[in-house]
């Protein structure tokens, strides 16, 4: 199981990674610049993805938006921002590949031209809806900025969320984005990956073409900060507008790639991965006193987070859903997973990996897993290694994985509770305002 | 070489694609089976697909459909749930359920080693349910509770409001969950009855699309499906063939409260139409014009323009009979009523006083036609495309016909389509926000007298 790929590094230091699939006339555009919201500082948080949006907005030799001559040509397009990266794709039938990369390069070289104050307001009232409709106005949706916020300290750079604080976007300042753009918005500090209907000789010389004029530049820094070292547990309290109390429990974990990183992943399928999962089968199957679990490793560059959250049935306590947690987290901490949960772990990770091969584009599509292993690792190749550490995880590892890293005294528990129930979160939280 | 940047690169000749073939054959049950070969991964994705959904949901037991599909993996002849999960997780198989007004779908997508495993576990959870008390119990505590979150999520809320205001007591007027009434209602024995109308193999077709060939894939699921009886003297569920036109909802505005909400969360629209309309090919080019692409009037108008929103969208939902056209959307509080009048706006300019023009008429059509073969990039999106055609009964070459169809549509036709089919003068407005922020503004769009929804 791979990726067959071609790799070669333009003059101006742009990294280029072909990827020939002939199933369907199609070419997936795939680019990724090395800054997320991690690079952002106190005071501009937000900032990263608010940038995105200016990226849609046209660039000096195209101002008239970035959708529409793409679009007409029957592409699909987006893109997102994380802690770590900045992505944009296009999906377009093979014949309009010129117009995409013509599209990709031009704002990748000549975005600053076309900038005017009045699309900086407009894309920054745009993001402020953005906020309000998935996070202020949705239940639940201000946990993960309390979360963050009290998982790292202050100056870390994943202290924050990437949407960011309101308030921080409304000081965001049409200077900031000449700034940003001149440090991280160039060739050197940019992967992109071409997969579908074309050969490497093409999509090579193609890429040279668009992208092979403009100007390289330093590759930024990369944040370094040291890894944070709980050592007491920290409760919180949240009010919010919700119906039902829900208990997140957040430990610091292995950075992406990182030992211990996949074997947490297998951990979180064994906990919450289905009806016949641990704590799907303790807390909602037989118990009764959850009505949904879940578990994830979230990984990331700098350092990753494991996540439990829990919902209260009604009438049940946070406090109880804590203790059944506890016992369930320690026993695969002692024990370790069964033979039947390996088995069954190790059937839905092939399983997975093969889906990522399904699509050449898009969100997680195989031009996006390229960028990914090429931008984390230097090594578009990653993909069958990748799977390796899956297949040689042993139930001693998912055990001695999960007793270091998730022990009680290094977590953060969240409890988000109906507004006026204070009572019914863990004992001892501390409350906190989240807006 | 220098790029010459003094103009867009014209895209050349349009590349060729042809939809897979579909096999199709009947058992002697009347089950169709229908396959399609798609090798690149070894994965099959199995979809089968009863033509008996929520709109099947008796008048007082709404939520009857979507519980007793939640069921089918709650226990199957001598296996548990737990039994269930375990070979799924063995498979490396992913099971999922969906429940829409038309159709109850289950979906299996598994390694293409284990498909015999997997269709035997399928079929058993079809035929042979356990459909427990104690289970059922279990299973609707859950979905109530998951009613009970529902009241603080702007969109949960916005769609129930606006399906009960479009279609009131029709069989599409309500969601397939149900409500918290509807569903207290619901005994085990009415899940158990609803089984065995709505799950027959002379409703029901299974595809499969993947790693295998049209004989492997059609012997996998015959195998698994060929001692499937009907019940003698057990009529089938209603369906919506038999549905008639619900009658005009009694107001044209209703406000669920939600105090100190930051939006307002919108749905905007009217009953339409069934997915066999003539004019399905215009109406689609119609509403990637209207509001069903980034680059949509509506869109532009609401997101990039004033930037009331992170984004407004319109759709037709084509249903076996006559479905909404609605606008969706969440706005800035401060917004709302301009927002109303904007889409309002929209909705009747498109239909004479500001025609779609050759460009946007050209950008809609190839929205449609140029990506079309991305939409077939993966066995799922083949079997679900696949399952199109069977549900609502399209011709066999309704894919490779959809291209030019849409490529022959004039700027008149969807002019035309657009007079006859949306109707801005009944159009119907669902606000759930903060009725004392926005209520005096709301009095100003000439609506009528705003309804107050309830919730329980």
């Amino acid at each position: 199981m791979d990726i067959p790929f071609t790799k070669h590094t333009l003059r101006n230091g742009l990294d280029v990674v072909v990827h020939e699939d002939r199933a369907l006339p199609i070419v997936a555009v795939n680019v990724w610049y090395h800054v997320g919201s991690k690079d952002e500082v106190p005071g501009r948080t937000g900032f990263a993805h608010l940038f995105e949006h200016l990226m849609f907005e046209g660039s000096e030799h195209y101002d008239r938006g970035y959708f529409q001559p793409l679009q007409a040509a029957g592409a699909a397009l987006n893109g997102s921002t994380n802690a770590d990266r900045t992505n944009y794709w296009e999906v377009v039938p093979s014949n309009a590949l010129d117009l995409a990369l013509w599209m990709e390069s031009d704002r990748m070289g000549y975005l600053l031209p076309a900038l005017t104050d009045a699309k900086f307001e407009n894309q920054r009232d745009v993001v402020l809806n953005e906020r309000r409709q998935n996070y202020e106005n949705r239940p639940y949706g201000l946990a993960g900025m309390a979360i963050v916020a009290a998982l790292y300290p202050d100056a870390h750079p994943y202290h924050w969320m990437t949407i960011g604080a309101a308030e921080d976007i409304r000081a965001a300042h049409i200077d900031d984005v000449r700034a940003f753009f001149k440090r991280y918005y160039h060739p050197g500090n940019a992967s992109i990956a071409l997969a579908g209907d074309i050969d490497a000789d093409t999509a090579i010389r193609l890429a040279d073409e668009y992208f092979g004029d403009l100007e390289g530049g330093e590759r930024p820094p990369r944040v370094q900060v040291p890894p944070p070292n709980p050592t007491s547990e920290v409760r919180l309290l949240l009010e919010d507008r919700v119906e039902l109390p829900r208990l997140y429990l957040t430990w610091h974990s292995p950075a992406l790639f990182a030992a211990g990183d996949a074997e947490l992943d297998l951990v979180s399928d064994v906990l919450a991965g289905g009806k016949t999962s641990r704590l799907y089968r303790s807390l909602v199957y037989e118990q009764r006193m959850a009505t949904e679990v879940a578990a994830s490793q979230n990984s990331r560059e700098l350092g990753s987070f494991f996540q439990v959250v829990a919902t209260a049935a009604p009438g049940r306590t946070l406090a109880e859903i804590e203790q059944a947690i506890a016992r369930e987290l320690r026993a695969v901490a002692t024990e370790g997973p069964t033979a039947g949960e390996m088995e069954r772990g190790l059937a839905q990770a092939e399983s997975h990996f093969l889906a990522r091969l399904q699509t050449v584009g898009g969100f997680g599509g195989k031009s996006d897993q390229l960028n990914a292993y090429n931008m984390y690792i230097g090594h578009p190749g990653f993909f069958s290694r990748d799977l390796e550490r899956y297949r040689s995880a042993t139930a001693g590892t998912l055990r001695d994985a999960a007793a270091r890293w998730l022990r009680p005294e290094a977590r953060v528990a969240l409890s988000v509770v109906p507004r006026g129930a204070a009572n019914v979160g863990l004992d001892g939280s501390m409350p906190v305002a989240v807006s | 070489m220098a790029v010459d940047r003094s103009r867009l690169p014209v895209p050349g000749p349009e590349p060729q694609f042809q939809f897979p073939h579909i096999e199709r054959r009947t058992l002697r049950n009347g089950l169709r089976v229908w396959t399609v070969e798609h090798r690149q991964i070894p994965l099959v994705s199995v979809l089968l697909v009863t033509a008996a959904g929520a709109a099947s949901d008796p008048a007082d037991r709404a939520g009857l459909a979507a519980i007793t599909a939640d069921m089918l993996d709650e226990g199957c002849g001598n296996r548990s749930a737990l039994d269930i999960h375990e070979t799924l997780g063995r498979l490396g198989a992913q099971l999922e359920t969906d429940v829409g007004h038309d159709a109850t779908v289950l979906g299996l997508t598994t390694l293409t080693r284990f498909l015999r495993e997997g269709m035997e576990l399928v079929a058993e959870m079809v035929l042979h349910p356990r459909l427990a008390e104690g289970d059922f119990e279990r299973v609707r505590d859950l979905r109530l509770n998951r009613l009970l979150q529902y009241r603080d999520s702007p969109p949960a809320l916005a769609d129930r409001a606006f399906a009960e205001l479009l279609y009131r007591d029709h069989p599409y007027g309500h969601l397939p969950i149900g409500t918290e009434r509807s569903l207290r209602a619901i005994a085990v024995d009415d899940v158990r009855q609803f089984h065995a109308r709505a799950f027959r193999p002379d409703l029901t077709t299974v595809i499969a699309a993947g790693d295998g060939d049209h004989e492997t894939l059609a012997a996998a699921v015959g195998d698994a499906f060929e001692s499937w009886r009907i019940a003698p003297d057990l009529e089938p569920v209603p369906l919506p063939s038999s549905f008639g036109e619900p009658s005009p909802p009694s107001n044209r505005l209703a406000v669920v409260h939600r105090p100190g909400a930051a939006q307002s969360e919108l749905r905007i629209g009217h009953v339409a139409l069934a997915r066999r309309t003539p004019d399905y090919h215009a109406c689609m080019v119609l509403n990637m014009i209207l509001g069903g692409q980034f680059v949509s009037r509506l869109n532009m108008n609401l997101r990039q323009e004033k930037g009331y929103t992170y984004g407004a969208r319109t759709a037709f939902e084509f249903r076996r009979a006559a479905g909404p056209f609605a606008m969706h959307a969440s706005v800035q509080a401060d917004a709302t009523a301009d927002a109303i009048r904007e889409t309002l706006h929209e909705f009747r300019a498109i239909r004479g006083t500001r025609p779609v023009t050759g460009e946007e008429l050209a950008v809609g059509r190839a929205a449609l036609t140029r990506g079309y073969p991305r939409n077939f990039e993966t066995s799922d999106q083949i079997a679900r495309a696949a399952a199109q055609l069977a549900l609502y009964e399209l011709p066999d070459d309704y894919f490779s016909t959809f291209v030019a169809t849409t490529l022959a549509l004039r700027p008149e036709d969807i002019t035309h389509a657009a007079e006859r089919h949306l109707h801005p003068a009944r159009a119907a407005v669902v606000v759930v926000g903060d009725r004392d922020k926005i209520g005096t503004s709301l009095a100003s769009l000439d609506l009528g007298e705003a309804s107050e929804v309830a919730l329980a």
